[in-house]
């Protein structure tokens, strides 16, 4: 029984940290602009695509997750010039409905221009069974996947909290009107964040494509909104939130499936979120704000 | 209300229902038209009540299709395993969706903006879900070989009965009411507007009536499965308000209309249509976000307390 819990904790852990990294995106975005990108969760499709074909071409995984994070870090900056930043100081239920065209276009341009099919991961991980102890295994693809959440992270962590741009993206999501009396170029710094936060999104696509090994055109729409949970449950803004609350999902719902109720694994997640919602909006580690009138 | 206009706006609207009936029974009209007709009249019902929430409560909610998956499932369980007249069918699926949306409405609403939404978008996922691992409505196949009881006269009376009743909250002492929390909810409670018996009003009756959209939609296309009421089906209800105009009901059924058009008639290039469908969803947004008649609407409103165009909406269902 023991054995059966750690292994599904190692289970559970491995999908948890793909959902931490769509998270933080989420999260990041939310707290520099207060904004629900719903279009995330596409990039993310992008990116496990970019990974499909660079694998096809004949790349290794690292130059795939490479090229798949660059291309995603454009993809997030245009989608930020072109369709959110024309936005700016708009009510938020408008720039969340645009989100939600662009993830609509996104989706349906890889339809029109890939075909709706599900298409084969290349297998560019040889698959290895480790026994950790007694019935207990991992795999090498769970390693990489942990190997590249962990490597993230702590880039992250240095950008965020050692540069110029981590301090200047504080700053703008601490007070945006304040940052930019202080010279800080807003506008740049909203860049930078999608583009982080999407080279992150590509990232969790390539690991997400050579775990499942299959990639389709609407493949980011669950994990998206999973990932949004994710957030939600650490607390939407806070960086180290994502990461706990992507952890938690992906153990909750191992945990679902495997109890029996597969079915419902969905439902699980959804169920997390609106007690969170009831209970702790501000999430795990979020911090109660008082309204202001 | 019962103004003069409002006279004018019910004969005309009758006219053009006597005018298609005609056609329809003189066989002019072929299946298509009267299937494109009756698919606007029911996305007019979402969109309206949809309205009612979203529009004039000023709470965004993206759970309406799992309101209408209740409306759906319910009346199709009543006339195809119990045997019940269609109006009873019909009615116990808006009645069991207003209770779903008062179960769902009294937690949730407490929450504001982004929170509710994704609140109401988990509920939404949570009812197709609950569909999904039921046997008894056939799990994932959904239920089949309903029957076709919904014609073009049900759907007509029910769109008019629908945009009246609306029509009338909205220009009520309730409806000002609405109109105060969504201007302002801190002002409202100031007062002496109960905000949260207010939004669970909205909530409830709008729920109501995409219960109606569902029970019509299960009786006309004979099949229901829980994919067709996901977040998708929520989002694109919630372009028809957007796009026609928020807190504008005469908007929202012409954008309704519009856009069921361009759907149909964009059947042919099934993948380009949902590509021209997101531009224009983001170019309205741009460019023109207060939706087609969503400025419009308001400002008559403050005008003259009351929106006389929207009675045009009656016509043109």
């Amino acid at each position: 029984m023991f054995e059966y819990i750690v292994q599904q904790l190692i289970n559970g852990i491995s999908i948890g940290s793909i959902y931490a990294l769509i998270a933080l995106g989420y999260t990041m975005v939310y707290g520099i602009i207060k904004l629900i990108n719903f279009a995330h969760g596409d990039v993310f499709m992008v990116g496990a695509f970019v990974g499909y074909f660079a694998a096809k071409a004949g790349l290794g995984l690292f130059w795939s997750l490479i090229l798949a994070m660059a291309v995603c870090a454009i993809l997030g900056v245009l989608i930020e010039r072109l369709a959110y930043r024309p936005l700016r100081g708009a009510a938020r239920i408008v720039i969340l409905i645009t989100a939600i065209g662009v993830s609509f276009l996104l989706e349906n341009l890889g339809i029109y221009a890939l075909g709706p099919q599900a298409k084969g991961f290349p297998e560019i991980v040889t698959k290895t069974q480790y026994t950790l102890f007694g019935d207990v295994t991992i795999n090498s693809v769970q390693i990489i996947v942990l190997a590249v959440t962990v490597i993230l992270m702590v880039l992250l962590q240095y950008v965020v909290h050692k540069t110029k741009m981590g301090k200047a993206m504080r700053a703008v999501s601490y007070d945006m009107e304040a940052a930019r009396l202080m010279g800080i170029n807003v506008d740049t710094t909203i860049s930078f964040t999608f583009a982080i936060g999407s080279a992150l999104a590509g990232a969790a696509g390539v690991v997400f494509a050579v775990m499942y090994p299959s990639v389709d055109p609407l493949m980011g729409i669950i994990p998206g909104l999973k990932a949004f949970v994710a957030a939600v449950l650490g607390g939407i803004g806070i960086i180290p939130g994502a990461l706990v609350g992507g952890l938690v999902l992906g153990i909750v719902e191992t945990g679902v499936s495997s109890a029996g109720f597969s079915l419902w694994r969905d439902g699980a997640a959804f169920a997390i979120l609106i007690l969170i919602l009831i209970f702790k909006p501000s999430g795990l580690f979020g911090k109660n704000v008082r309204e202001k009138v | 209300m019962f103004n003069k206009k409002f006279f004018l706006y019910l004969v005309l609207s009758l006219v053009f229902y006597g005018v298609v009936q005609f056609l329809i029974t003189g066989m002019w009209l072929n299946d298509f038209y009267v299937d494109t007709l009756v698919l606007i009249g029911i996305n007019i019902i979402l969109a309206v009540s949809l309205n009612l929430i979203n529009g004039f409560t000023g709470q965004f909610s993206i759970g309406h299709a799992g309101f209408m998956s209740i409306g759906a499932y319910v009346s199709a369980i009543m006339t195809y395993n119990f045997q019940m007249s269609f109006p009873v069918a019909l009615l116990a699926g808006c009645v069991a969706a207003a209770l779903a949306g008062l179960v769902i409405g009294l937690p949730t609403l407490r929450l504001k903006g982004d929170y509710l939404a994704i609140a109401t978008l988990g509920f939404g996922e949570i009812i197709r879900i609950v569909w999904l691992n039921t046997e008894y409505v056939g799990g994932a196949s959904g239920m089949n070989g309903i029957d076709k009881l919904t014609n073009w006269t049900w759907t007509f009376f029910l769109v008019l009965i629908t945009i009246l009743v609306i029509q009338n909250i909205v220009k009520s002492t309730h409806g000002r009411a609405m109109i105060s929390v969504r201007e302002n909810e801190i002002a409202a409670e100031a007062m002496g507007v109960n905000v949260t018996k207010y939004k669970v009003y909205a909530f409830v009756v709008g729920a109501f009536f995409a219960g109606l959209a569902g029970g019509l939609t299960a009786h006309y296309f004979y099949i229901i499965q829980p994919t067709s009421f996901n977040f998708m089906k929520s989002f694109e209800i919630l372009v028809f308000v957007v796009l026609g105009g928020l807190g504008s009901t005469g908007g929202v059924v012409l954008g309704t209309i519009l856009l069921t058009l361009l759907f149909t008639y964009l059947q042919e290039y099934p993948e380009l249509r949902m590509i021209i469908y997101s531009l224009i969803l983001i170019f309205t947004m741009i460019f023109r976000p207060q939706g087609l008649l969503g400025g419009f609407s308001a400002k008559k409103m403050v005008k003259k307390g009351g929106s006389s165009q929207d009675g045009s909406s009656t016509t043109s269902a």
